[in-house]
């Protein structure tokens, strides 16, 4: 029960852990790239013109 | 008064003025009607704040994860889960009570004294998983093929979302002449839905991330476990239910912290005579 509890405690750290990883994969991937080029461009769809 | 305690009078106020400043400081935008075109934007911020608000340093999470989910070729979109995975880990819906320029909209809404305050709709129960709705159907599915065809689009920013209608429709089009001429029937039903929200922040406690945000399902699910908690001292706890009285999204003392719904505000800590709650 306690053994449960503890790593309950530490999801956190696994979480974290997985989510660098695929942070990782995504660069690698070029999908930071994609992202930045949505965000500089004016997002025509987001303020309601396209 | 002793300085710390004057430090952590209205902390959270402070905290989400100064983030919201922060991440919208590009002040050069807000003057031309332009957009912030830098590095920085490879990095998203936070909380809901439009790529597209002339003062936005960062990209927003929903709308990186629609550009990704947009693509031609599609992918796992791991560049953005990667990012909900480690700020959903650390912080939790803490980025909804502290971190969110939308949130602090609503929060200063609902300080308006014109209605009588509520904290949650009726049919609270069923209308809360509204949110999860507008993340799998309009953020996700939406943006895959419902609304565009083969012409992905992202359909929670098109659509719904009023934080791109607050932060960057409306001051990209006061400085802009030519997006003011190009705003048509879509622009409309986009402000309407901000005033229809802003209208009834002024009545019940973030009803925009209660009921629809996309973000806030996301990190809802990382509440269970994330780093940042709400604690609770079981044993210390005389039951009398100071916490519930001041938990803004009305949620009992065992659901305070775990819920998906809690969004760290520390309300309830600061309500507590006992002191059974502690971050």
């Amino acid at each position: 029960m306690d053994f449960w509890k503890r790593c309950k405690e530490k999801a956190w750290l696994l979480g974290t852990a997985l989510g660098l990883l695929f942070l990782g994969v995504g660069a690698v991937w070029g999908q930071l790239e994609v992202i930045w080029k949505k965000a500089v461009m004016i997002c025509l769809e987001c303020i309601g013109i396209g | 008064m002793e300085s710390g305690e004057v430090m952590k009078r209205n902390l959270r106020l402070k905290v989400q003025i100064l983030v919201t400043i922060f991440t919208n400081g590009y002040a050069y935008g807000f003057l031309n009607g332009k957009i912030y075109q830098g590095p920085l934007k490879y990095t998203c911020v936070p909380g809901l704040n439009c790529y597209s608000c002339p003062g936005a340093l960062g990209s927003c999470p929903m709308g990186a994860l629609q550009a990704l989910l947009n693509q031609r070729n599609l992918q796992v979109p791991f560049g953005i889960l990667g990012f909900f995975f480690v700020v959903g880990s650390l912080l939790g819906r803490f980025v909804c009570g502290w971190l969110c320029p939308f949130g602090l909209v609503q929060d200063l809404l609902y300080k308006v004294p014109l209605f009588q305050k509520q904290k949650r709709l009726p049919f609270h129960g069923i209308l809360k998983y509204g949110k999860y709705i507008v993340l799998i159907f309009l953020a996700c599915a939406g943006s895959l093929f419902l609304f565009g065809g083969f012409a992905r689009v992202p359909a929670f920013c098109k659509y719904l979302c009023p934080s791109g209608t607050l932060f960057g429709a409306l001051p990209l089009l006061a400085g802009n002449k030519l997006l003011r001429s190009q705003a048509g029937g879509l622009f409309f039903w986009k402000l309407g839905i901000l005033l229809v929200l802003v209208l009834v922040s002024m009545k019940i406690y973030r009803p925009f991330c209660q009921y629809l945000c996309p973000l806030g399902a996301v990190y809802g699910w990382f509440n269970r476990f994330s780093l940042v908690q709400v604690h609770w001292e079981q044993e210390k706890c005389t039951r009398c239910h100071s916490c519930e009285k001041a938990c803004p999204v009305g949620l009992s003392v065992k659901e305070i912290s775990r819920s998906s719904e809690c969004i760290r505000c520390g309300k309830c800590i600061k309500a507590c005579p006992a002191r059974c709650l502690h971050f």
